[in-house]
């Protein structure tokens, strides 16, 4: 057994963190949202010069072909600058979509140019209030009837993967006329989502069925990376804040009322960054343990960023409620991840159902 | 990253399973099979001597002292395949080997590794702890049991003072005992730490009758024990570096409980809902459980994480203490929760209901976890202050010699 990262992926995230850093910082954030922005679009290019886009996209198709361990210290990077970009819509759902379920022809035509950053993908599932994965919207002889909302990223998408009847997959192209693109008003005002309504769309429906457990179950694993790179931001942002901070004569992070609560935060961030590294080597590696692996990082963490979100801007006290404070970014984000691919407990049941004994029990 | 075995670790595995199939269940002690303290303490000397002949006995010690040199993850993998039998393995095995022997290997002189490390991995010396007393628990620092030189010239210390929540006390052959030998000085600086024969004139266990109805712990009185300064372990003063050593061992040997969330689901599958189905067609339930079940996961692969760190040469200091920490208020959280699930029947089941016995003193023991080996709260303080390098605690005692304390 060797359960730790290899040094290539370490560095690949402190390449990750670089970047991010320098082109993504905190004021960066707050001129996109005062600019209403969709998207942090010259650090798109960036993550695509890199090579961070098409990391895990298969080399034939124009990317690294390294696996979900490599993406998710890329993820775990991202969840801590809070970026907005839509990695996970276009490359953890919609390029993965592509190469799990599409045929060689969709493959050919899209994962190049998702790996390029020329096109950004995005994945459609829900159907309006209740759970997420919606299959509503029906694809007849090549068109899309239907609306699926909220959809993340759509502003920007050139492609949408749509959940459609069956529990099928359909590539839609967004610029024609039988789509209507609505934006929303996001509770992430850095992830932008938006309302897609489809009018007798040409859509082209993807060959490879029965792929959906295994996508969001690979993107499960992938968010758990993402939220625990956020709740460490959030971990060291309520702990550089306390020290600073003077109060009743000495450093607010001398009290045990802020020392045990960020030592809770910081259990739960290790729990869940082990959960997703064990998600990450049966992704890669033991697939059939990806679906206890897969619910288990995402319920534990969405329950670390959480955690980590409000305390950080609980010990920020008055100032966190500020805009010129940053705790606002995390505190919106953490909403919008923990209902993003099916909140908890949707995967409670998944978690369940995969345990040995109880396979396809879901209640 | 492999979560695997490597050949060379499968091969470790596959040896030790071969030899456990072999050996092992001629020492198995069933589920729920009574016996007396006695009894069950003289099954766990055959078991130790079991391993010591075939060569598993202090698997990560030195082949010089009598182990095996094995690493740390051959001894994860042997502990492992060695729980998959019930085998009388309480805290008469692991204090010896995951207390005593370490802190002897490491402050002990040659001449004690001699008398000591051999024996305690033949079964023929078991161990218990003498370190908290009455008023010094979390601050073990603050301990008051004292030694001074007898007056003979012999050289021999005389101790006097209370122990508790000794182990096994009252069937074990000897103790690692830490009393003040300087008052004069600030209070981690007076303490001496001493190997002491159980068997010694003016020690007396006395059993403590605990929650559980159990009686495991003990208190241990000393009036005026004679102990040779040969039994001294390290230098006059050093007996807070021991301490930490064995600390250590308790730390991150505590973390390795499993309170079983997968027999909690089961529990939960047995108990009807009133509605035709079960308790675990409970959304709270349902909700609670997985939770639960993702932090046991997480727990577990972050052990896996801290194994890979110790393989590798790392300490990972206080980051070990975080298991414990997850895992002791789950396991009462949990362990409530069943007994809530279960309806009434969960407070008073019936005879042959063993799986609500089970549960009941799992809630109970959970006290016992949140408190032993480093209490929440000292958790918390360590994390805190080790892995997130915020302030120390004010301490009131700091630079003031014990004899001044007041309390």
């Amino acid at each position: 057994m060797n359960f730790d990262l290899s040094d290539e992926q370490k560095m690949l995230g402190e390449q990750a963190r670089a970047l991010l850093a320098d082109l993504s910082p905190f004021d960066r954030l707050r001129q996109l949202i005062d600019s209403n922005a969709d998207w942090d679009e010259p650090l798109w290019r960036a993550l695509a010069e890199m090579g961070f886009l098409g990391a895990a996209i298969p080399e034939e198709h124009g990317g690294l072909g390294l696996g979900a361990l490599d993406l998710g210290v890329i993820m775990e990077a991202l969840g801590a600058a809070n970026a907005a970009v839509p990695f996970m819509s276009s490359i953890i759902l919609g390029a993965e979509a592509i190469r799990l379920a599409g045929s060689d022809a969709q493959k050919a035509a899209w994962l190049p140019r998702l790996a390029s950053g020329e096109a950004v993908a995005t994945f459609a599932y829900a159907e309006g209030p209740g759970p997420v994965f919606a299959t509503g919207t029906k694809l007849e002889g090549g068109k899309l009837s239907g609306s699926k909302f909220p959809v993340a990223d759509a502003g920007v998408a050139d492609i949408a993967v749509v959940l459609v009847a069956g529990s099928d997959l359909a590539l839609v192209d967004l610029d024609q006329p039988g789509v209507r693109r609505t934006k929303l008003d996001s509770f992430d005002q850095l992830r932008p989502h938006y309302r897609l309504d489809f009018d007798a769309a040409t859509a082209d429906p993807m060959p490879g069925r029965g792929k959906l457990d295994q996508l969001i179950d690979q993107a499960a694993v992938q968010a758990a990376f993402e939220a625990a790179g956020a709740a460490e931001a959030c971990l060291f942002m309520a702990r550089d804040y306390a020290l600073e901070r003077q109060i009743f004569g000495r450093s607010l992070a001398g009290f045990q009322a802020i020392k045990h609560k960020l030592a809770d935060v910081a259990v739960a961030t290790e729990l869940a960054r082990s959960n997703a590294y064990f998600g990450g080597w049966a992704a890669q590696s033991s697939p059939d343990d990806l679906p206890a692996a897969a619910a288990a990082a995402r319920l534990s963490g969405i329950k670390c960023f959480e955690m980590a979100a409000r305390e950080n801007l609980q010990v920020h006290g008055g100032i966190g409620y500020t805009f010129e404070a940053n705790c606002h970014f995390y505190y919106r984000r953490e909403r919008m991840l923990a209902v993003h691919l099916g909140n908890r407990g949707f995967w409670a049941s998944r978690l369940l159902a995969a345990q040995p004994g109880r396979q396809g029990q879901v209640a | 990253m492999d979560f695997n075995d490597s050949p060379e670790e499968a091969a470790f595995r596959d040896e030790a399973r071969a030899w456990l199939a072999a050996h092992a269940p001629a020492h198995e002690i069933p589920p729920g099979a009574k016996m007396s303290d006695t009894e069950e303490a003289a099954r766990g000397r055959a078991w130790i001597r079991e391993l010591y002949e075939g060569g598993w006995s202090g698997l990560t010690f030195a082949r010089e002292l009598g182990g095996r040199g094995a690493s740390g993850i051959e001894a994860v993998i042997f502990a492992e395949e060695e729980g998959r039998y019930h085998l009388p393995k309480g805290p008469f095995v692991s204090i010896g080997t995951g207390m005593a022997l370490p802190v002897i290997a490491r402050h002990g002189t040659e001449d004690q590794k001699a008398r000591f490390v051999e024996p305690t991995l033949k079964g023929e010396i078991t161990w218990c702890q003498l370190f908290s007393e009455p008023a010094a628990g979390s601050d073990l620092a603050g301990l008051r049991t004292k030694a001074v030189r007898a007056d003979d010239g012999s050289g021999d210390w005389i101790v006097n003072g209370q122990k508790v929540w000794s182990s096994w006390a009252h069937l074990t052959d000897w103790g690692i005992l830490v009393v003040r030998t300087d008052p004069t000085v600030p209070k981690h600086k007076g303490l001496t730490f001493f190997l002491v024969d159980m068997k010694t004139p003016g020690i007396e266990t006395r059993p403590i009758r605990q929650i559980s109805g159990a009686s495991e712990f003990n208190e241990t009185f000393l009036t005026d024990v004679r102990i040779p300064d040969a039994n001294r372990l390290g230098a006059e003063g050093e007996g807070w570096a021991c301490c930490m050593t064995v600390l250590m061992g308790e730390r991150l040997g505590s973390g390795a409980h499993r309170s079983g969330i997968a027999t909690l689901l089961d529990y939960a599958a047995a108990t009807p809902d009133g509605h035709g189905g079960t308790m675990l067609d409970d959304g709270a339930v349902r909700q609670q459980l997985a939770e639960a079940l993702a932090e046991e996961q997480g727990e577990r692969f972050f052990q896996a994480r801290l194994r890979t760190m110790v393989s590798k040469g790392e300490n990972p200091g206080a980051l070990a203490g975080m298991v414990k920490l997850a895992y002791a208020s789950r396991y009462q959280r949990t362990s409530g929760l069943a007994l809530e699930l279960r309806g009434l029947a969960g407070i008073a089941g019936e005879a042959g209901d063993s799986a609500t016995g089970d549960v009941q003193y799992d809630y109970i023991y959970s006290t016992v976890m949140r408190i032993a080996g480093g209490a929440d709260e000292v958790l918390r303080n360590q994390i805190a202050e080790r892995v997130l390098a915020m302030p120390g605690e004010v301490r009131m005692d700091k630079d003031v010699p014990f004899e001044k304390l007041t309390g």
